[in-house]
């Protein structure tokens, strides 16, 4: 087995007992926190293709994921729309929503990118701070019922857990197979050098705008995951702090990488749930995780990670990994 | 007639602010040439290639390729028509191998870059034909070495790996030769003779040995002005261009 494929067996092998680990455990408050680590997971990884994959840093990625919230817990409270035709209209919704805001947003690159995606993120955030009529403002929007699906009972915690890891388990394919492919590749490419891959024959700004879709679609998942959750949506979600929460565990996960985004939400998730409930400063320890994080390793969790083990594992040969 | 020229440049003129980089240049390549671009810093050389391949903006003029006007288009208009460049400063992909780098131009052509599901590694189509243009400039057994682990002159190489890798009609090379030790400059340049003739070359180059020994023709810049086209015998006879080069 080659050195590459010996990574691949441990982080595989570890993600599956991650998985399983609050199932073991069996106790509703640990299962509770391991939909929430997957949620947060799908929704950091849709970011990690607009910052990761695609060098896009976005600020107002919680725009999608709120909005998709939104759209499910009106249409269901006060249209009479079932969960799941509620969540269709949602994710086509913020698809729309996507397409325009991205292409509002890449008449800019880098901090202008980032400024503008913070604008419309805010303004997102405004609508559903102000409209209070629609969106019941700073009082949110409670009671969104959970639905059954094929005859489980999601309000059970162990059965929403299982879809979750279900849910997890596309995204996570669908990002592998994603960055495999070619727009996956000419994504990249246009991240390192845009200015050759336009000349290559790649329409730079086309690629970016359709990851940026992409993204807004996953986000959208996400959030239709988000309000199955947790049956109450608030403006918060929406807003700033929550875009900039995803883009940290994106960023101390390990950008660019498949499972970044999932290690980076399960260091937030599990320190705001699991410490916040043993010490009451646990702001405080988060950021003495991110700041340790950066300093210990710089380029990421699961990269760093990967930097040890390859200097633990033996070298290979040179006809080996080729 | 017109299917005889490759490209031909008529009344170009590039504006930066109050400076004239390109005034008023004409330019025609016959079809199989392989013209060298000469000229002093500033005269102009790299942006005339920008203009042609859609980085810039021309304030006036057309650029016609194959008898096709494509003034203003965007650069990735450029590798379907079969246009394709090399850069002065090295412009690769760091993070990927050098077969990646072949297949990211390969890609480029090809209607898989649209696709968000079909895998690229590992077809064919790309393998083959990745390894084939690496071949051609002598990096096959590096093909899987990640781009850092390369030299200078190799990176140069695959510069122009990407380029051919197209199967280009007409193919510009900005300075293929720049920071090159004297045996990387012959291996680029014997590589550069290598390129089949029906491949249309225009190349910018300082080194004049290499350069004349390369070209059919050579045309004579100065301040963003054509002064001088002929062959190696009437440009070197040519008083303004002993003036630019001599007396300056």
């Amino acid at each position: 087995m080659t050195r590459n494929s010996r990574i691949t067996t441990i982080s595989l092998s570890l993600l599956i007992l991650a998985l399983a680990g609050p199932l073991v455990v069996g106790q509703p408050f640990y299962i509770n926190i391991g939909s929430q680590v997957l949620i947060a997971a799908i929704f950091a990884m849709s970011l990690n293709i607009l910052v990761g994959y695609g060098g896009m840093t976005s600020i107002g990625h919680a725009a999608y994921l709120g909005t998709s919230a939104y759209v499910v817990a009106l249409l269901t409270l006060q249209q009479g729309f079932g969960f799941f035709s509620a969540s269709a209209i949602a994710l086509v919704v913020v698809v729309i929503m996507a397409a325009i805001f991205g292409a509002i947003a890449l008449r800019g690159t880098g901090i202008t990118f980032l400024m503008i995606t913070l604008a419309l993120g805010q303004t997102m955030w405004g609508v559903a701070f102000r409209w209070s009529d629609v969106t019941g403002g700073d009082n949110g929007l409670p009671d969104i019922k959970r639905p059954d699906l094929f005859g489980l009972n999601l309000v059970e915690p162990t059965a929403f857990y299982g879809v979750m890891i279900v849910l997890f388990a596309i995204a996570l394919v669908g990002m592998w197979i994603f960055t495999q492919s070619g727009l996956g590749l000419s994504l990249q490419g246009t991240r390192d050098q845009s200015r050759r891959m336009g000349m290559l024959g790649h329409h730079v700004w086309m690629v970016r705008w359709i990851a940026f879709i992409i993204a807004g679609f996953w986000a959208g998942v996400a959030g239709i995951a988000f309000v199955g959750y947790h049956g109450y949506i608030h403006p918060l979600s929406l807003g700033l702090a929550n875009s900039a929460e995803v883009l940290l565990m994106v960023i101390a996960g390990g950008a660019g990488t498949l499972l970044g985004p999932v290690v980076g939400a399960a260091i937030v998730v599990v320190l705001k749930m699991v410490v916040s409930a043993y010490v009451s400063r646990w702001v405080l320890l988060l950021g003495c995780t991110f700041v340790a994080i950066v300093i210990l390793l710089p380029e990421g969790v699961v990269p760093g990670l990967e930097r040890l083990l390859k200097a633990v594992l033996p070298a290979p040969r040179d006809n080996e990994e080729a | 007639m017109t299917s005889d020229i490759a490209l031909q440049i008529s009344g170009m003129t590039k504006n930066f602010g109050g400076l004239k980089a390109i005034d008023g240049v004409n330019l025609t390549i016959p079809k199989g040439d392989r013209r060298l671009l000469l000229g002093p810093n500033g005269a102009g050389k790299t942006t005339l290639f920008n203009l042609i391949t859609g980085d810039l903006k021309p304030t006036a003029g057309r650029v016609t390729l194959f008898g096709r006007d494509i003034t203003g288009l965007p650069s990735h208009h450029c590798a379907p028509l079969g246009l394709a460049r090399t850069y002065q400063i090295i412009t690769l992909f760091p993070k990927n191998t050098l077969a990646e780098n072949v297949i990211l131009s390969l890609l480029g052509i090809s209607p898989l870059r649209w696709s968000p599901i079909s895998r690229i590694k590992g077809r064919q189509e790309f393998e083959e034909r990745a390894r084939a243009a690496l071949k051609q400039v002598g990096l096959e057994a590096k093909a899987d070495r990640p781009l850092g682990e390369t030299s200078y002159g190799e990176k140069r190489r695959l510069e122009i790996a990407l380029a051919l890798a197209q199967n280009p009609s007409l193919l510009l090379l900005d300075e293929p030769l720049a920071g090159l030790s004297r045996q990387e400059r012959l291996d680029v340049q014997s590589l550069i003779e290598s390129i089949p003739r029906d491949i249309t070359l225009i190349l910018i180059e300082h080194d004049m040995d290499v350069a004349l020994a390369l070209a059919d023709s050579i045309t004579v810049m100065y301040h963003g002005r054509v002064i001088c086209e002929g062959d190696r015998a009437q440009v070197v006879a040519d008083p303004r261009v002993k003036e630019i080069y001599l007396a300056s």
